[in-house]
């Protein structure tokens, strides 16, 4: 019977968890109660009293899981990983792109499960043709650098969109800065 | 030369026969890639009209007739020779012949709408290959069509300056459609071309093609491209990519006839497929897609609705090019961890790599007799074309005064150039680079961006894709630079290549 109560409590703290995550700027400002999001689930059930209580069980990993429990397009939607950016015509890893990747090279021996593919893109300034191949040499220099930090291979697949893809639509240099990037997806976990 | 009276259309001899079988080829369903409707012609008899073709090949200019062969020619063409040569229509010397196509005449009123097309496409082609001046319709509204060839009034073209007139008639019966066409020259009033076209009624545009590529071939000795069909890559259809939480635009694989009038979608497989390249027998395209997640090469058999995967699967693949002959393709692949040139079988068989540096190699295009590649790489820094020997020898760098060159793209025979896009502000133009002479002469001048130049097989025209009207589409223009035509219009249209 604890035990039921327990996985009730838990299900409705995820829920809230990703109901809460998925819209902040909205939901935050309006209720005064911070423990109030089960509220908007169900109304009546009183158990959500001992929530302090149930807690201590699971409590590292149910933290911690609001990355690991979500699904492979809400983490993609979301992603914990960092994309790196690059230079115009440039497939080198500067400081700050090591510094990235080194970030994201500590998530992925977090969730040793997780498998990626790096995806390399390009501003529209180079040509549709030359750019799939500065793609193809971004997600392998960013590969590789993954690889020398520990990753194992075969986890990190890479795949170059050239500049068919763009995260941003403009054509300006703010627009091209975000376009010439390694992007990071989940697979598999 | 037989009495050649105009107007006994059945009964006399000269008139030549080609039926156009039209059939509409049901998509396969179960194929992968596919089957796209499409025409198939297919010629019960050509008999050498006039029987002096054979004549006309010294006069056409230019090229090498090859196409005319003097079938069943008698066996004593000797004296006949001299006194016909009028087969060929010239203009007055250093300038085209001055062509009148006044309206097709449709036999009966079901005919209209066809007739009007046929016409309206024939200008069109002639147009395109600009071999013919074609005197302006509102010159001769006054002169009345004629219903038959005996109405030809010869003596109004005469006075307009015509050298030729053609007359053409247009019948339909239940779905189907004949065309006749007949080509005069206004001075001697004797028909120089005549023929006839049977078939369905579903792409009228095909006949008016025929007819300019055989007038062509006949009056200049002329390759025309009017059937060729292009084949690119399109946004149009507005699907997202399946499977990415990013909103992202698939391109599909299109075909189109030269001038972008029935475009067909060849994949239907939502992911990004591009660089269409077609094979040199025209009834296979070979692409990127990236259908499983990655780059590779697939081949589409368009008329079986069948595939092909020559790398078969698991390594990043992208950019095919046929060889002259369709045996082989050159593409570039990164499986040893760089992007770099490789070559393989059309069947898979005998892959090997032709590069070997560790900057980008890419682009590659094959010389036309098929010993040579021309490519980019950026071993100097920014991207350049190179030419290496298909044996992996003899490699050289071609572009020396540009700052960013890619997408060669090596002419057909009797020209020898290669065409590629260079970076000429923020965008690029299209520039060739003549090798007899080592010269680059720039044919697009910066109206919007202009990238990947695929010749016409005949070498007198390229495609390219440009900016210039806001999306991104497909145009043709002339290997001098002029006669610039849009030929897409939906969505945003990449990478032509022209088909022989």
């Amino acid at each position: 019977m604890r035990a039921y109560h327990l996985v009730i409590v838990i299900a409705i703290l995820l829920t809230a968890a990703g109901c809460s995550r998925r819209k902040p700027p909205v939901a935050q400002p309006v209720p005064p109660p911070a423990a109030a999001p089960p509220a908007t689930a169900a109304a009546p059930p009183p158990p959500p009293v001992r929530v302090e209580e149930a807690l201590p069980v699971p409590a590292e990993p149910v933290g911690e899981d609001s990355i690991g429990g979500r699904s492979l397009d809400e983490l993609n939607r979301n992603s914990p990983f960092k994309p790196v950016f690059f230079d115009l015509d440039s497939a080198e890893l500067d400081d700050p792109g090591r510094a990235i990747v080194g970030g994201n090279a500590e998530l992925l021996k977090k969730y040793s499960a997780w498998v990626i593919t790096v995806e390399g893109h390009a501003d529209e300034r180079g040509t549709a043709e030359y750019n799939l191949a500065l793609g193809e040499r971004r997600a392998v220099a960013v590969k590789t650098y993954l690889i020398s930090l520990g990753v194992a291979p075969d986890r990190v697949r890479t795949v170059s969109y050239g500049k068919e893809f763009p995260f941003d639509p403009g054509h300006n240099e703010a627009a091209w800065s975000k376009n010439r990037r390694a992007h990071f997806v989940i697979t598999s976990k | 030369m037989k009495n050649l009276r105009p107007g006994s259309l059945k009964a006399s001899g000269y008139l030549a026969i080609i039926p156009v079988v039209l059939s509409v080829f049901a998509i396969v369903a179960a194929a992968p890639a596919v089957a796209v409707g499409a025409f198939r012609m297919a010629r019960s008899v050509v008999s050498g009209d006039l029987q002096v073709s054979g004549a006309s090949s010294q006069a056409g200019g230019g090229f090498q007739a090859s196409g005319q062969t003097p079938d069943q020619q008698p066996p004593a063409p000797a004296p006949q020779q001299p006194s016909e040569v009028a087969v060929v229509i010239s203009g007055d010397p250093g300038t085209p012949p001055r062509y009148a196509i006044p309206d097709f005449v449709a036999l009966n009123p079901e005919a209209a709408e066809a007739a009007k097309t046929v016409a309206q496409v024939l200008w069109d082609d002639f147009t395109f290959e600009r071999e013919f001046y074609l005197i302006p319709r509102d010159t001769y509204a006054s002169i009345p069509v004629a219903r038959s060839p005996d109405q030809i009034a010869f003596s109004a073209w005469n006075e307009l300056g015509a050298d030729a007139v053609l007359f053409g008639t247009v019948r339909k019966t239940g779905d189907m459609v004949r065309v006749e066409i007949r080509l005069f020259n206004v001075r001697t009033r004797q028909p120089v071309f005549g023929k006839e076209y049977t078939g369905t009624d579903s792409n009228p545009r095909l006949y008016a093609h025929t007819i300019a590529d055989e007038i062509h071939q006949q009056q200049r000795a002329l390759r025309g491209v009017a059937r060729t069909k292009l084949a690119f890559s399109s946004d149009r259809n507005r699907e997202r990519v399946a499977g990415s939480v990013e909103n992202r635009d698939v391109k599909e694989i299109y075909i189109s006839d030269y001038d972008g009038a029935n475009s067909r979608r060849i994949t239907t497989n939502r992911q990004l497929n591009l660089t269409p390249v077609w094979a040199p027998d025209a009834r296979s395209i070979a692409y990127t897609s990236y259908r499983r997640g990655y780059p590779d090469l697939f081949i589409a058999m368009i008329y079986q609705g069948l595939q092909q995967e020559p790398t078969k699967g698991g390594t990043q693949n992208w950019l095919p090019m046929f060889s002259p002959d369709g045996t082989r393709i050159v593409f570039t692949s990164s499986r040893e961890g760089n992007p770099e040139l490789y070559i393989i079988n059309r069947d898979g068989s005998g892959l090997r790599r032709l590069t070997n540096h560790p900057a980008i190699d890419t682009s590659p295009t094959w010389s036309p007799t098929g010993t040579q590649i021309a490519f980019t790489s950026d071993r100097a820094g920014q991207p350049q074309i190179y030419i290496v020997g298909a044996d992996g020898l003899n490699l050289r760098r071609l572009t020396t005064a540009e700052s960013y060159a890619d997408r060669p793209t090596w002419s057909p025979a009797p020209f020898n150039e290669i065409a590629f896009a260079a970076r000429t502000g923020p965008g690029y133009d299209i520039k060739i680079y003549d090798l007899a002479t080592g010269m680059t002469r720039q044919i697009t001048f910066g109206e919007g961006s202009n990238e990947s130049p695929a010749y016409a097989p005949n070498g007198r025209h390229l495609a390219f894709t440009s900016t210039r009207t806001g999306r991104t589409n497909i145009f043709t223009i002339g290997r001098d630079g002029r006669g610039v035509r849009q030929v897409t219009r939906d969505g945003n249209n990449f990478t032509p290549s022209w088909s022989n």
